[in-house]
């Protein structure tokens, strides 16, 4: 392996290997109210919870599939034999060495305890439905940032994460929106208290192991008046014949004049489907920004929003996708303005390779009544195959004369002019196409903190190897 | 409205009486029983029916009606229109005034021939087939029942089409032959008339190998206040190296309720171009579905709106590439006023194998209220690789620099508005080019903004 920086490991095949299970909580398979009060009980979950979670259960059964618009092949889940709920059975720790062997080795091999000492302001580590290790460096604790998982989240800081858990994402806001609702376990609860600038990222690793497993991890960020943080996460998993469902819920929170940067790169193996909701409410003068990289997964179903609430906020969406062979990406972005003066921004880069398909999918809201909000999308596809397949479907809507929205996109695929130009002078056809595809995406990655862009873009050099001809 | 008390021009009438005669019964009651259509026909239609029955009403919860204000699509008071009176047929005949200049025209008022001002002797010598569709179907049935409703409508508007085929009775059918070119435009009216009642305008236009026809249709409303539906389906065939220009110039009345469902079929080295304006009706959708099925085949879809008071404007859109070297270009501008509202939802979707697709699509609008409200859903499907298609879609308001630069020159408010609207909306009507038709559909953007010119 290289030696540079490795912020979140994205070499497909690095995350490919899997542990014997461990488990000592297992909820069994299947989803009915029996599942529900075994991880209430497990997890000790208030009666609030325990009744939220019936909730989001009731909500989910109801809802049907959003097959009318979405992909089909979400019809290849079966809920029935999903887990839901699997856990080695203690809390987690707060030092490396305490962690389960196996466990330890498991993340020793993704390199991120070498991550955390190196630039990592803090480290939570996700193995199926529990953390198993959670510590934020001294420092950053003093200033009385709050790092830990949601369980423990809800239990020692109700105040706080009462207040705003389920707020910006409500139980029925989708179908799997309620799913997470009714099994939530896991993800990261963070508080960033007013005018703390948190300098290094946070960060979040998300493993699955076990076969047929579902997470849901439940992440809440609440970035206080002028504070700032970069919440970085990623994810892996050993690539099984039988299908593995990621379905979390990421809310975040910036109060008035704070900046949140919420940075993804999604790496399942080709077996999972993630549909992921995720969506920020932006006070005024705040500022959210979702960086995304699709790259894993057999369907990724994503589409980060920001509800710009306060006068002044700004929200921003970058996104790469990338899809190989049998990979569906749909992805995309919402803006939501409900303020004067708000601005958004999306930016979506897609690359479809050999049979993969990259769909984008947008909503832009300006209500009437609002001054001076702004909105800018671009979205561009390549095709690299004439097998590969893309689609834009975003959906505007603008009230009042105040306001201003440009949409644009374009589908291309990679000249063939600039193929022969560069063999022409010495490179070969797929080091010409990946040089491309990496000029393709390059304006976008460089806004990307530097460990992501490297590691994207040698990302892009392996998957483009093989694809010509 | 057009009503122009100007000279009356006298067309010979024609010697044809409406086919059939209907009785003002609810629409919702089902097909006419007439014995004048053949029974094929009449087969077909109580098969539409039983479809357009068994078809569930549209909700905004369908993603072909997003945004859509199904509401209004209430069909239950809407009636057949009454045998037109002589008087009728006077009155309607005096106020069907459109181009200068025409090959041949039609008119409809409540789906009754009013008067055929048929094409000249020379181009009827050259083949060219000019007649009521009750006509057509007998004299030219093979030809006629190729093509009649012969592509599904898949745009969300399957129910009204099958609504459409149930109770049309009558409507336009142009056979333009191998290599004839016919120069001035041919013309259609339909009128509504008489209050509640409902027409369903058909037009059938075959253009064979390279002919070359333009068809204007108006559709307006003899009392501008009336309610009343409208249900028309227009098919237009461009044979291989075709040239077909289709206008439609939408004036219904203020509280008519309409859909319009086109389909535009463009063989190899044939191309198509279509424009819509929308002035009228407090409800009308528009879907149309352009298919380039032949080589180097090329359409351009064009539309305008002037969004006023209530107005909802619909427009549903798909460019299908299905074979290579295919071209599309689709330009829709709105302007929208008071508490307007318009809706885009189109698609670029390029077939497998369709390589060498250019495709374009540009959707603009234009808010000139605060409560006046845009919502568009630009789509791309691409399936095929060697292709270049880009899509954009702006919504924003009159630039204060231009209105300031107005102002300085001593032009009030309300005309440097007009003055920039029309530029804005210009564009479109520009790419025609035909500057008879042009000119005239300024004419009608001018009156709905109360300028006479």
């Amino acid at each position: 392996m290289k030696t540079e920086n490795k912020a979140v490991d994205i070499d497909r095949n690095r995350g490919d290997f899997a542990y014997p299970e461990v488990h000592i909580r297992d909820a069994g398979r299947g989803l009915s109210e029996k599942t529900i009060h075994y991880i209430s009980d497990v997890k000790e979950d208030p009666d609030w919870v325990r009744e939220f979670r019936l909730r989001g259960l009731k909500t989910f059964l109801e809802k049907p599939l959003p097959t009318h618009w979405a992909s089909k092949d979400l019809e290849a889940i079966d809920f029935d034999k999903i887990r839901y709920y699997l856990a080695p059975g203690s809390g987690a720790k707060r030092s490396w060495e305490e962690v389960p062997e196996d466990i330890k080795r498991t993340f020793e091999r993704l390199g991120i305890p070498e991550q955390e000492r190196k630039f990592l302001a803090g480290v939570e580590a996700q193995f199926d439905s529990e953390a198993v290790y959670s510590n934020i460096k001294k420092a950053v604790g003093e200033q009385g940032v709050i790092f830990v998982g949601s369980t423990e989240g809800l239990k020692n800081h109700p105040e706080i994460f009462r207040k705003w858990f389920g707020k910006v994402i409500p139980i029925g806001d989708n179908k799997f929106s309620a799913l997470n609702s009714a099994v939530f376990s896991g993800g990261s609860f963070i508080y960033i208290p007013p005018g703390v600038k948190v300098k290094h990222p946070l960060q979040a690793y998300f493993r699955i192991n076990a076969e047929s497993f579902g997470q849901f991890e439940r992440t809440l960020i609440i970035a206080d008046e002028g504070s700032e943080v970069t919440y970085m996460e990623g994810c892996t998993a050993p690539k099984f014949e039988t299908v593995a469902l990621h379905s979390a819920v990421v809310e975040l929170v910036a109060l008035k004049g704070a900046k949140l940067q919420y940075i993804t790169v999604q790496n399942w193996s080709s077996n999972v489907f993630n549909l992921v909701t995720k969506r920020g409410l932006a006070h005024e003068n705040a500022e959210i920004k979702w960086i995304d990289c699709n790259i894993g997964s057999r369907l990724t179903m994503k589409y980060p929003g920001v509800v710009l609430k306060g006068r002044k906020a700004r929200g921003e969406v970058l996104s790469i996708a990338l899809a190989g062979n049998g990979q569906h990406q749909d992805t995309g972005a919402k803006m939501i303005h409900a303020a004067d003066e708000t601005t958004s921004n999306i930016i979506s880069k897609s690359i479809s390779i050999g049979t993969g398909r990259a769909t984008y999918r947008g909503l832009v809201h300006v209500p009437k009544h609002l001054k001076h909000c702004k909105n800018n999308t671009e979205c561009d596809a390549l095709l690299i195959n004439s097998t590969s397949r893309t689609d834009t479907y975003p959906a505007i809507t603008v009230r009042g004369t105040g306001n201003s929205v440009q949409h644009e996109a374009s589908v291309s695929q990679v000249s063939a002019e600039q193929i022969f130009y560069m063999q022409q002078r010495g490179l070969s056809e797929a080091q010409a196409m990946s040089l491309s595809v990496n000029g393709f995406v390059n304006d976008l990655v460089r806004q990307f903190p530097m460990e992501y862009s490297v590691e994207l873009k040698r990302l892009i050099e392996l998957e483009m190897e093989g694809s010509v001809g | 409205m057009n009503r122009r008390s100007e000279d009356r021009r006298s067309y010979p009438m024609s010697s044809i009486a409406p086919a059939e005669i209907v009785s003002s019964k609810a629409i919702l009651s089902g097909p006419i029983e007439s014995g004048d259509l053949p029974h094929w026909f009449r087969e077909q239609q109580r098969a539409a029916w039983e479809k357009f029955e068994s078809i569930p009403r549209p909700t905004r919860k369908d993603q072909a009606w997003r945004f859509s204000n199904v509401d209004l699509l209430d069909l239950v008071p809407f009636k057949f229109t009454p045998e037109l009176s002589d008087d009728d047929r006077r009155n309607v005949l005096q106020y069907s005034h459109g181009l200068d200049e025409f090959s041949g025209r039609m008119i409809f008022a409540g789906d009754q021939l009013v008067e055929r001002n048929i094409v000249s002797e020379e181009l009827k010598k050259r083949g060219v087939i000019f007649q009521p569709l009750e006509r057509a179907m007998v004299e030219h049935t093979d030809l006629f029942r190729k093509y009649f409703m012969s592509t599904e409508a898949s745009l969300g508007s399957a129910k009204f089409a099958a609504l459409h085929q149930a109770l049309v009775s009558s409507g336009t059918f142009l056979f333009v032959p191998r290599g004839v070119e016919i120069e001035a435009p041919i013309e259609i009216f339909h009128w509504l008339r008489g209050e509640n009642v409902s027409v369903f305008p058909h037009l059938l236009l075959v253009a064979d190998e390279l002919a070359k026809v333009t068809v204007v249709e108006h559709f307006r409303s003899c009392d501008q206040r009336a309610p009343g539906f409208a249900c028309g389906v227009n098919d237009l065939i461009a044979g291989p190296g075709a040239k077909v220009t289709y206008v439609c110039a939408q004036n219904w009345g203020n509280n008519v309720v309409a859909l319009q469902m086109n389909t535009t079929a463009v063989d190899h080295g044939a191309s198509a171009m279509s424009l819509n304006l929308n002035l009228g009706s407090r409800y009308s959708r528009f879907e149309s579905l352009s298919r380039l099925v032949g080589e180097g085949a090329r359409s351009d879809l064009l539309a305008v709106a002037v969004a006023m008071n209530e107005q909802e404007f619909d427009a549903r859109t798909l460019q299908d590439h299905i074979s290579p070297q295919t071209a599309s270009d689709l330009l829709y501008k709105n302007a929208l006023d008071d508490r307007a509202r318009c809706t885009f939802g189109g698609l670029i979707r390029v077939e497998p194998h369709a390589h060498f697709t250019d495709a374009y699509q540009k959707v603009r609008n234009l808010l000139l209220s605060d409560d006046s409200e845009a919502n568009s859903m630009p789509g791309l499907e691409i399936l095929a690789d060697n292709v270049r298609c880009t899509h954009g879609a702006t919504s924003g308001q009159i630039n204060e620099d231009e209105m300031f630069y107005l102002h300085s020159r001593g032009i009030p408010t309300k005309v440097a508005q007009g003055l920039i609207v029309t530029g804005f909306l210009n564009e479109v009507i520009q790419r025609l080019d035909q500057p008879s038709i042009a000119d005239y559909l300024r004419g009608l953007i001018d009156r709905k903004f109360g300028r006479s010119r």
